[in-house]
């Protein structure tokens, strides 16, 4: 724990020093252009905590077992936390390049949806409490979120977008050592998930513990 | 197929012995598309991108109260109990309220196309058959996602008022492009240049289709 600890800070200062100091200046976009780095690390982030969602709500589905169920509610709290995140960095950075906050391009609407869909689950998810029956119904509706998305996107799509496509085909490519500051960033978002997630795991299973003390006492 | 038939015949019966569930969605409906009329004024230049739009929100809400009452009448009497005893398959379950779900749905709806033609002054000559055939896969994606969600929200303690919550937002798919096919439409457009729309549509009632056929059974189960 220590040692993740370390690495954490250690790769977080790095990135921080990455995206401010040695990444080049982008050209056209100017300093705006470094709240990208940020951006797509907890985008990242959000993509690796929902479908961890995903996967432990099956699981908890087909076997039934507390730690699945936790697994999937301390992941999405995680995962909402680095949504938001990515909207606001998104927000600061298309105010000056777009010139608006917001636009309904097939990223940021599923991005939002997305954000909506898991902001519901944590409600569900609340009012289910300590209901293990009603811990199935979050598992449900995470399932149905996840495959809802891409047909959100899909949908979304047939309206022409405007967010830049940084990878794959149309993409214009990357500088190496814009390239390197991004991959540092990455990094240091997935070690702080990480801790995150642990954390979290851990105070839920000491909720359970007390509950269980507290049952017995009475 | 006969236990989904039958749960389909118990639906209707209980429905048209009260009727209640129908004159409410009706009325609800007709008010939603009377107040959008009255408030939204429209001159004619907007009118075919705003009326799609007006008659889909009328199908979102009057559908969001009849799946909820539908799974509401079940937990009244404790009728699911005798449902869950039946011994059958649970997708059988969901099969059946969904057809019963998705009967209800598209009756209301196609009360309202000839009151919406009337209030945003369209032609009785608009490509209804196109229309209706929109609605009817539309419709498909409603009750398919409302019967699953129904389920859900009345099971816990927030009842009725969680069912739009977790039943709009997933529903995005179906209102996006059921609107921009029933807009072309009512332009003039052919069915077929909006393919792509119409094939997102049929993805998503066959994808939430087998989703809801899966995961039933973990909804339903007694408390």
């Amino acid at each position: 724990m220590i040692i993740l600890l370390v690495l954490t800070v250690i790769s977080i200062i790095a990135s921080l020093y990455a995206s401010f100091i040695y990444a080049p200046t982008e050209l056209v976009m100017g300093d705006i252009q470094r709240i990208f780095y940020f951006h797509m690390g907890t985008v990242w982030v959000a993509t690796v905590a929902f479908t961890t969602v995903f996967i432990a709500s099956i699981m908890f589905l087909k076997s039934g077992k507390r730690k699945w169920d936790i697994l999937a509610l301390s992941s999405a709290e995680i995962g909402v936390l680095f949504i938001t995140l990515t909207i606001i960095t998104g927000s600061i950075w298309a105010k000056p390049i777009w010139g608006t906050w917001w636009t309904w391009d097939p990223q940021l609407t599923t991005t939002f949806i997305l954000w909506i869909l898991y902001i519901v689950y944590l409600i569900l998810r609340s009012v289910a409490g300590d209901n293990v029956k009603q811990a199935r119904f979050a598992a449900v509706f995470s399932i149905i979120a996840f495959i809802d998305l891409p047909l959100v996107y899909i949908s979304a799509r047939l309206k022409r977008g405007i967010s830049p496509v940084v990878f794959g085909p149309g993409g214009g490519g990357i500088e190496s050592k814009m390239l390197i500051t991004m991959l540092i960033t990455f990094l240091a978002c997935t070690l702080l998930f990480i801790i995150l997630l642990k954390q979290r795991i851990l105070y839920e299973k000491i909720k359970d513990n007390l509950r269980l003390l507290k049952s017995r006492a009475i | 197929m006969k236990t989904i038939i039958s749960i389909v015949r118990k639906d209707f019966i209980s429905e048209f012995r009260s009727r209640d569930m129908f004159i409410s969605m009706f009325t609800f409906s007709l008010i939603i598309i009377f107040v959008f009329n009255l408030v939204l004024d429209l001159t004619s230049n907007i009118k075919n991108i705003v009326s799609p739009a007006v008659l889909w929100i009328t199908f979102l809400f009057s559908g969001s109260i009849g799946l909820s009452r539908s799974y509401s009448l079940e937990k009244e009497s404790e009728a699911i109990k005798g449902l869950l005893l039946a011994p059958v398959d649970r997708s059988l379950i969901y099969m059946g309220k969904f057809f019963s779900n998705l009967i209800f749905l598209l009756i209301i709806e196609i009360i309202t196309i000839p009151i919406f033609i009337i209030l945003f002054n369209y032609d009785f000559s608009i490509k209804i058959i196109e229309i209706m055939l929109v609605i009817f896969l539309g419709t498909i994606g409603f009750s398919s996602v409302g019967t699953l969600f129904s389920a859900i929200s009345l099971n816990t303690r927030l009842r009725e008022v969680l069912l739009p919550i977790l039943y709009f937002p997933i529903i995005i798919p179906v209102l996006l492009n059921a609107v921009r096919i029933t807009r072309s439409l009512l332009s003039g457009e052919s069915l077929s240049s909006n393919s792509s729309s119409l094939q997102v549509l049929i993805a998503f009632d066959i994808i939430f289709l087998s989703a809801g056929i899966l995961l039933y059974e973990y909804v339903i189960e007694e408390s």
